[in-house]
């Protein structure tokens, strides 16, 4: 039978020499990446790299779990223990992992359309049991690796390839959803703001408990170039323009709508007992109780 | 084959031909949810029901578990529905697709092949297909995009049929079907409105004035006969499956006879089983083998689920020799077609030898040069209970 050879993949090199300082964080061996250019899923990958860099954590302390989607590949890249799970699972399989060991730091890094869809029952209750659990969400609002469908966080009116006249559904607020589900801390940030998002990480990595970042990001191959967005300069200039970042704000009002300014801040920063605290309690009632 | 109604040819893509077979039955409700390689046909069909082309209901869900319960709800409203996902959509799924299959609702559903996980992989293979092979789904393969198109239009009639009534899965190979180009053949849209007629709802439930109750409690009292009587719908099938597919080749002037396609059969030695898209690299082995003066054939499965089996037995009968070609494992067993095949002789005093390969698992390329060889290595085969692998690098 004639083998089937492997394809090598060259490796890229933009500038000769020189090497991304949060390269000795990834599995360079998979490199070129699969995200278009002027996607956000680089800038959110390397805030959280800067995050662990500058916290001084030992990567082999941190478990990425990605779902399904362009966002799903940042456990294949990541040079720490990852799993990529199935579609909307990445949620339950942070949880599991986190009980099975307590001393890893467990980061969910997924999209909106496997978060807040097909994986949403899973969010808001890991959210309720205060999971202690880390959720990075990149909300490009559609379905991008699968071609630009409308997913859960579409904005009304915005053109995708199954609302191609534009969207009449509500979308999710997801700052609001997380808060009102339990999440003792949540903030929002565009991949404009890179090195507050990268505070917000330091933040929520070090923060019991469940922890949401939505970090709005540019999709100019499947969102932006349907939206007026034609490449991801634009977007990043409708960020400049629009974004107003306040802390403490009630996130029920904190919806993105386009055309209109949008908050980008810190909503929720409060510590309530977590999964993992209540279950040694429990555990540690009953064990006082019956030896 | 003479044609009642003069056709069109484009070249399209076996989304595209999917998702304009759709267009033309226009069912009154689709749920669908993205994956790949099955978005595309859902593309398509946004875009007709934006366009004011199709009247259908498009419900944008929010996982394949949802499309399905949709569709469950809206077949049990009365309404004619259809899908489309593949691979872990469809794992997702089939807990609903046994309940279609239990409440006895003629969905129809393209499944663009795609392997499960893990690991992750999305090219092609059978083992969705398999997955769904005990969930009471009518199952059907077929080679091409042209082939696809037709099916998605037989299965809605085969579906709707009163003796089957049972949801029907049209599979296409991912990618190698769902994403080339090429020509197909379409009817006109009222050769295809027409061929599909009226559907007919039995106990609908948006007929409030005659109330009916559906997935109800059936206890150790009930249970047994009503899944009997499922049973008798997939008996019923291959009767219909017959009578839609003359039907439709009168019309079409494609010539579908029969559950099998047998491909130079008739005095072949030799012979691959196979289902999907390979049939049509296998035939231009057979082609060129028979150049040669060798006697070998070719058995394409179209209708997978019912299988049957009397007419296997009479197109493989004479054979010598026979390579079954199974795209997905059945892990601790032969391949599921291998199995499906051979049992159709159990009662046979003169048989072929039998050899099983699996094959294209994850999307691995199949080349005629392998082909080839499962033809060389039939000569003189033995019966064995050995796997074989066909193109693995072990």
């Amino acid at each position: 039978m004639p083998a089937v050879k492997p394809k090598s993949k060259p490796r890229p090199e933009v500038l000769p020499g020189v090497r991304h300082p949060m390269e000795k964080y990834l599995r360079t061996d998979r490199l070129p990446h699969i995200w278009c250019s002027g996607c956000g899923l680089g800038i959110a990958l390397s805030s959280f790299l800067y995050a662990i860099e500058e916290l001084g954590i030992d990567p082999n302390k941190v478990a990425v779990v990605s779902g399904i989607g362009c966002s799903g590949r940042f456990a294949g890249y990541v040079k720490m223990d990852s799993y990529h799970t199935t579609h909307g699972r990445a949620i339950p399989f942070a949880v599991g992992l986190k009980l099975a060991n307590p001393d890893l730091n467990v980061v969910v890094f997924s999209g909106d359309g496997d978060l807040f869809a097909i994986g949403g029952n899973h969010f808001i209750h890991a959210a309720r049991r205060n999971a202690d659990i880390t959720v990075l969400c990149v909300n490009n609002f559609n379905y991008g690796m699968t071609g630009g469908q409308l997913g859960p966080t579409t904005p009304p009116e915005a053109r995708t390839t199954t609302s191609p006249y534009g969207n009449f559904e509500h979308p999710f607020n997801l700052v609001y959803l997380a808060a009102s589900a339990g999440a003792t801390y949540v903030a929002r940030w565009t991949t404009l703001h890179a090195r507050r998002l990268k505070e917000s990480i330091k933040e929520a990595l070090q923060h019991p408990g469940f922890n949401f970042i939505e970090i709005i990001s540019p999709c100019p191959t499947n969102f932006g170039r349907r939206n007026r967005l034609r490449d991801a300069l634009d977007e990043m200039r409708y960020y400049a323009d629009k974004a107003v970042i306040q802390h403490g704000v009630d996130p029920a009002g904190a919806e993105v709508v386009p055309g209109k300014e949008f908050i980008v801040g810190k909503f929720v920063d409060v510590r309530k007992p977590t999964y993992l605290e209540l279950y040694r309690k429990k555990t540690e009632e009953l064990a006082a109780r019956f030896g | 084959m003479q044609k009642t109604v003069v056709g069109y040819r484009k070249a399209m893509t076996g989304h595209k031909a999917v998702a304009e077979a759709m267009r033309q039955i226009e069912p009154d409700v689709v749920a669908v949810y993205p994956i790949t390689p099955q978005s595309e046909i859902a593309e398509y069909y946004a875009e007709y029901v934006h366009n004011g082309v199709v009247r259908t209901e498009l419900v944008p869900v929010e996982s394949e578990h949802s499309a399905m319960s949709a569709c469950v709800g809206a077949a049990a409203a009365g309404a004619r529905v259809m899908t489309a996902t593949a691979s872990q959509g469809l794992a997702l799924m089939v807990e609903v697709v046994y309940i279609a299959a239990g409440l006895r609702l003629p969905i129809v559903m393209a499944l663009a092949n795609r392997s499960l996980s893990a690991p992750i992989n999305i090219h092609c293979d059978h083992s969705d297909a398999y997955l769904a092979r005990d969930s009471g789904a009518i199952q059907i393969f077929a080679e091409s995009a042209q082939e696809a198109y037709d099916y998605m239009i037989i299965a809605q009639k085969l579906a709707e049929d009163k003796r089957v009534r049972l949801p029907v899965l049209v599979n296409l190979d991912g990618f190698t079907l769902t994403h080339t180009l090429q020509v197909v053949e379409l009817l006109p849209d009222e050769a295809v409105k027409g061929f599909v007629g009226e559907f007919e709802p039995i106990h609908p439930l948006l007929d409030v004035d005659n109330p009916s109750t559906w997935g109800a409690f059936a206890m150790p009292d009930y249970y047994f006969e009503l899944k009997r009587a499922q049973q008798a719908g997939m008996e019923a099938a291959p009767e219909a499956f017959l009578e839609v597919q003359k039907a439709f080749s009168e019309l079409s002037g494609r010539a579908y006879r029969g559950f099998f396609e047998a491909y130079r059969l008739e005095d072949a030695e030799r012979a691959i089983v196979v289902m999907g898209s390979t049939a049509g690299t296998a035939k231009v082995v057979v082609d060129e083998l028979r150049e040669r003066g060798e006697k070998v054939g070719l058995l394409k499965v179209w209708l997978w689920r019912p299988f049957v089996r009397e007419e296997l037995v009479k197109l493989l009968g004479h054979l010598e020799a026979v390579a079954v070609l199974d795209r997905a494992l059945s892990f601790g067993n032969m391949g599921a077609l291998f199995l499906d095949v051979t049992s159709a002789f159990v009662h046979e005093d003169k048989r072929p030898v039998f050899v099983n390969y699996i094959y294209g698992l994850g999307g691995r390329d199949v080349t005629t040069d392998q082909i080839k060889r499962v033809y060389e290595e039939l000569k003189g085969a033995r019966p064995s209970h050995e796997l074989r692998y066909l193109g693995l690098r072990e």
